[in-house]
């Protein structure tokens, strides 16, 4: 399909993915230069003519907003919820991809289409059944990080066990067979053997998870109602909104912290999101 | 063996908890959960003791959540859906009756008394009242009044007045006026009504305003001797009145027959249906096309930089969506945004993105194909390299140019494995509000009309509008009904999708 390029097509083709990068960077390295400059106003442009750190000490010091806190809250519930929904969703599609059961095709399909209701009109009811749940067990109630969890864990479920499952599918039944006729049970073939060998996969599942999750806002400022159990994104709003009126350096400089975590994370694990994502795609 | 028996203590264990709470749940009269529980202990052991059922033993942990937190919220939605609850209809009928059984009025000539406040040992209040129609003393303590004997020896008289109680001399007026939070929470029950402070020096008997009758189902008020009926969700009288609040009722298909029948609604409603299926088709199609094209040129083995590029080009899917979609709609303001000032010093125009209606949807889709572009890239660099280049030699050997070995090699080997993304993809963002709410809200609002539905507002951001943010409180069961229409024609449009893009023909074979 390629051909090596001449010296002017190879110059157009460098010219048009350097466009496409000025696009892709462009609201990052805007957000940055806002976030060092002296203004706290959205419009102002270009390089600041003094650079300054104050939004990003205002960030720390400023005992309305906790914001390390609300930080720490975000990679404690992404990363507890991610690290179960990789557990479950591989569990499932272990069952999908490698028995043949009664309602496997219905169960399948049923997932990806429910997955498809609008959970955010769903949210009254998310709402009570937490409510419920707190008189029962308190920490499991409103305004609780384990309750959060456990509705992140449900809704992320169907996309991602797909995902899994066509990965799964792609590795070959031999590897397992030989091991069951050792004497393996199916559970200690799928630990040792699929688990280890769909690494990609579960690295992709857990970056995908974590990023919906770290910046999921509507459940989250529904379902938290203490400034001090915020969630980053939940957050991050207040100090665009009401009370704290618009402080956009802040808000740019707050942006950029919580932004760079998940940038190192996803980018140093981007070859896996390569081969992970696509190998279970294109087997569908 | 060991293991054998550990399972089997272990789910004896977990069963013998489980029927305890059934039997405490049956006692309880919680159906719903009883029910949950059952079925979830009766899969339990099915997974565990049937050899048949093994795969189960895989699902249910998933299961369980997807059930509580997903399939769970849909039953209830379609429950809700049929009801009228809403603001003003937030309670059930009982904690409705018990409300205005809570309600009082002072009826003239009533009977009053005067009093005195004691601090007691342990820091309570204690009251003697004394009323002024028959002069009998009542001492008030713990919420409870009991007739005092005027010769109790825990009183001490000096001049015909009580100076004080065990010892205790009574509150100054101005402690009084310090404690009047707390007097007033005092509703001592008396008679049939209860005792409650009237004044700062008096405390008089209120009666019950409303009586409710269980066998006829009414409810008198006994003030102005009114009677109401239970009527679509509220205590009504004859004359039409009807009493707040109201109550949580079946109402059948009101709330649907209200989609279809109610102009506020139905006026925009094609309106808005027919940009919510433009914009999901946009939005696939440009980040489709975009991304693909970005792949076939960064899978080109002789382009330098490539991988750098890649990294490069992937960066706005690693930023939270919600924080881009605030920049951008700083950057695209009109006046003050930095894409007009750039606009204008090039070419002198300024774009009223956000503003007017054409150039609104096209900031929309413009900002989507940001967010969205990456995701399409990654998918179609896997799945280029999944082509066997064999067939592009083949091709290129019977003559094929590059355009045609695209059209009839690339696209339709890419389109059979992606195909089913492409359709999640719709799904996704026929719902996306996200996008919509934190661009543009849905705005701008369209000259001229009535509704409060936006040039941009999609289905979903339209029936948050209208369920919770009109002037009107908020409609959960309104909103229910819209979010069940809305799944039905996102499931339509996805099943038939499924089935005309053959895709699941092919992961059938899968399958």
């Amino acid at each position: 399909m390629y051909r090596r390029p001449g010296g002017l097509t190879k110059l157009f083709y460098h010219a048009i993915v350097w466009a496409m990068i000025a696009f892709a960077v462009f609201p990052v390295v805007w957000i940055a230069l806002a976030s060092l400059n002296p203004s706290n106003s959205l419009y102002t442009s270009g390089i600041p003519k003094k650079i300054v750190w104050e939004h990003y000490v205002e960030l720390f010091s400023n005992p309305h907003h906790p914001f390390g806190l609300w930080l720490w809250n975000s990679v404690k519930v992404a990363g507890i919820s991610s690290l179960f929904i990789v557990f479950l969703s591989a569990l499932a599609a272990y069952a999908f991809s490698r028995f043949r059961f009664w309602g496997r095709r219905t169960g399948l399909l049923a997932l990806l289409l429910i997955q498809m209701f609008p959970q955010m009109l769903a949210m009254v009811a998310l709402y009570l059944l937490l409510l419920n749940l707190g008189r029962y067990i308190p920490w499991l109630g409103l305004n609780t990080h384990a309750g959060l969890i456990l509705v992140y864990l449900g809704g992320a479920l169907g996309f991602n066990t797909w995902l899994m499952k066509g990965y799964f599918d792609t590795i070959p039944h031999e590897l397992e067979e030989s091991a069951l006729i050792d004497g393996a049970t199916p559970f200690q073939a799928f630990v040792r053997i699929i688990l280890p060998l769909a690494r990609p996969i579960l690295a992709v599942v857990y970056i995908l998870s974590f990023i919906g999750i770290y910046s999921e806002f509507i459940l989250a400022s529904i379902l938290l109602t203490g400034t001090k159990a915020y969630t980053f994104p939940v957050g991050l709003r207040l100090f665009i909104t009401g009370q704290y009126s618009t402080r956009w350096g802040t808000f740019a400089a707050a942006s950029i912290l919580g932004a760079i975590p998940i940038m190192l994370v996803f980018l140093s694990l981007q070859r896996f999101l390569v081969s992970g994502l696509t190998r279970g795609a294109v087997k569908g | 063996m060991i293991c054998t028996i550990l399972k089997i203590a272990i789910l004896g264990l977990t069963d013998a908890l489980g029927i305890w709470a059934i039997v405490g749940l049956g006692v309880a009269g919680n159906w719903f959960l009883l029910a949950t529980l059952i079925i979830g202990m009766g899969l339990l052991n099915l997974a565990l003791l049937s050899r048949r059922a093994y795969p189960l033993r895989y699902l249910i942990p998933g299961l369980i959540f997807f059930g509580a937190m997903v399939v769970y919220p849909i039953l209830y939605n379609v429950s809700i859906a049929f009801t009228n609850y809403s603001t003003g209809h937030f309670l059930s009928k009982e904690q409705a009756i018990a409300h205005f059984q809570r309600q009082y009025y002072l009826p003239e000539n009533t009977e009053s008394f005067s009093y005195q406040a004691f601090r007691s040992a342990q820091g309570d209040l204690i009251l003697i009242l004394s009323s002024r129609t028959t002069g009998a003393l009542y001492l008030a303590m713990e919420g409870h009044l009991t007739l005092l004997d005027p010769k109790d020896p825990r009183l001490l008289y000096e001049n015909n007045q009580i100076k004080a109680f065990e010892g205790v001399p009574p509150l100054s007026t101005r402690e009084l006026v310090q404690n009047l939070n707390r007097l007033e929470k005092l509703a001592l029950p008396y008679d049939e009504g209860v005792v409650r402070l009237a004044s700062l020096r008096e405390f008089k008997v209120y009666k019950p305003r409303y009586q409710y009758d269980p066998d006829k189902d009414t409810l008198t008020d006994l003030l102005s001797g009114k009677v109401y009926v239970p009527k679509e969700g509220s205590f009504t009288s004859e004359d039409g009145e009807s009493l707040d609040p109201g109550f949580r009722v079946y109402v059948g298909l009101t709330n649907f027959v209200r989609i279809f029948s109610n102009r506020q609604i139905t006026g925009p409603f094609f309106r808005v249906f027919r940009w919510t299926f433009l914009w999901a088709f946009l939005s696939v199609a440009t980040t489709f096309c975009l991304g693909l094209a970005l792949a076939i040129l960064l899978n080109n083995p002789y382009l330098r930089f490539r991988y750098l590029y890649r990294t490069l080009l992937i960066i706005p899917y690693a930023v939270p969506g919600f924080i881009s979609l605030l920049v951008w709609r700083g950057l695209l303001n009109t006046n003050f945004g930095v894409v007009n000032q750039i606009l204008n010093s090039l070419f002198h125009i300024r774009i009223p993105w956000l503003q007017e209606a054409f150039w609104a949807k096209m900031a929309l889709v413009l900002v989507n194909l940001w967010l969205g572009y990456p995701y399409m890239m990654i998918v179609c660099l896997g799945a280029l390299q999944s082509i066997p280049s064999e067939l592009f030699e083949a091709a290129y050997v019977d003559g094929a140019n590059r355009w045609q070995q695209f059209k009839k090699i690339t696209l339709p080997l890419l389109l059979i494995s992606i195909a089913p993304l492409l359709v999640g993809s719709f799904a996704f963002n026929f719902n996306n509000f996200n996008v919509i709410y934190l661009l543009t809200e849905g705005g701008p609002p369209i000259p001229g009309t009535q509704t409060s539905a936006g040039a941009t507002d999609i289905l979903i951001s339209y029936v948050y509008k209208l369920a919770f943010a009109s002037g009107r409180g908020q409609e959960y069961g309104f909103a229910a009904a819209v979010s069940i229409i809305i799944f039905l024609i996102v499931g339509t449009i996805s099943a038939l999708n499924f089935r005309f893009t053959k895709s699941l023909e092919r992961m059938s074979e899968g399958l």
